[in-house]
């Protein structure tokens, strides 16, 4: 089950707590693996610990043609995308009545538009093979909202929709788009909450607990396999009960 | 045949994967061989990168036939 052998993964944002995980879980079921991330330090030093069958793709996502330079390097040094994960995404959060447009540029413009764009490049190939896998990372908040998020919330809504109209769109060609939203996971950007912090999120959380980056991982496996082909335009919640939704 | 129509009927069997003498000139790509919209953006997207052009999307609407696509090609390749 679940068996990826064969298959090539570009994962964006690799250099983050998250995309560790996902890049790590998608290359211990066989699959290669195509690092995204902007630090280029840490993706190195994470393909020095997959060893084999993994590539690196230093490239800005604020930047529409180094966007389609990473699709068509993706596409042919690893010779086809097989499954694309957006996984890069950042937070300017502020509360609404004194948010920045640049704040809320800059957020819709790498969550959202970059997401938009890098798919749009790699799902052509993927029609004409009529396979592949397009999974987006979105987060409970994009359907809950959260104070202090107003433009990172819109970004990762704006995903879920994008990502149902996208499925309808090429669901007849074997191509499937779904979403994995995460709850609270233990990354860097939680483990900078103090303990008062996050005993209050926790109190929300019936599981409680944090999250671990594979349990988020695990998810994106199962909808990156050949077992959930009949699966398109989901949200999967990763979330330990949080928002049952 | 022309160069232009033997080349793009090729793509037209790849892609819609019908017979070849079902492609002749008249043909429309969405009432006789069976293409769906997305088929006709592929099969445009297919005309781009074989003949080297850029199609824009009014012109792109008016190609409905095997004919349209040729005499577009003729005359706006490279």
């Amino acid at each position: 089950m679940f068996d990826l052998k064969g298959k090539k993964a570009l994962v964006t944002g690799a250099s983050g707590g998250i995309g560790v995980s996902i890049a790590k879980a998608l290359h211990a079921q066989g699959a290669t693996v195509g690092l995204h991330g902007t630090r280029v330090e840490k993706l190195e030093k994470l393909a020095d610990v997959l060893e084999e069958r993994v590539h690196v793709f230093p490239a800005d996502l604020s930047d529409a043609k180094q966007i389609k330079g990473l699709a068509q390097k993706a596409e042919s040094e690893m010779d086809g995308v097989d499954i694309l994960i957006n996984n890069a995404g950042i937070t300017k959060d502020g509360l609404f009545v004194r948010m920045s447009d640049e704040d809320w540029d800059t957020v819709l413009d790498i969550n959202l538009k970059a997401c938009f764009q890098l798919t749009r490049e790699a799902v052509y190939p993927m029609m004409r093979r009529k396979s592949g896998r397009i999974i987006n990372i979105t987060s409970v908040v994009g359907v809950t909202g959260n104070p202090g998020q107003g433009n990172y919330c819109a970004s990762k809504a704006g995903m879920i929709g994008m990502s149902k109209s996208l499925a309808m769109e090429i669901a007849s060609r074997n191509v499937t788009v779904n979403c994995v939203a995460p709850g609270f996971i233990e990354t860097p950007m939680t483990d900078a909450l103090n303990d008062k912090q996050k005993d209050t999120i926790l109190a929300t959380v019936p599981a409680k607990r944090l999250g671990t980056g594979d349990e988020v991982a695990s998810a994106v496996v199962y909808l990156a396999s050949n077992e959930a082909s009949y699966i398109t335009g989901q949200t999967l919640h990763v979330n330990g009960g949080m928002a049952m939704i | 045949m022309s160069d232009t129509q033997e080349r793009v009927t090729k793509i037209v069997v790849e892609h819609l994967g019908v017979e070849k003498d079902k492609v002749v000139a008249n043909a429309s790509f969405i009432d006789d061989l069976g293409a769906d919209s997305l088929d006709t953006v592929e099969l445009v997207m297919a005309f781009e990168e074989e003949f080297g052009v850029e199609i824009p999307d009014d012109a792109a609407e008016t190609i409905q036939t095997v004919k349209d696509a040729v005499s577009y090609l003729d005359a706006n390749k490279a």
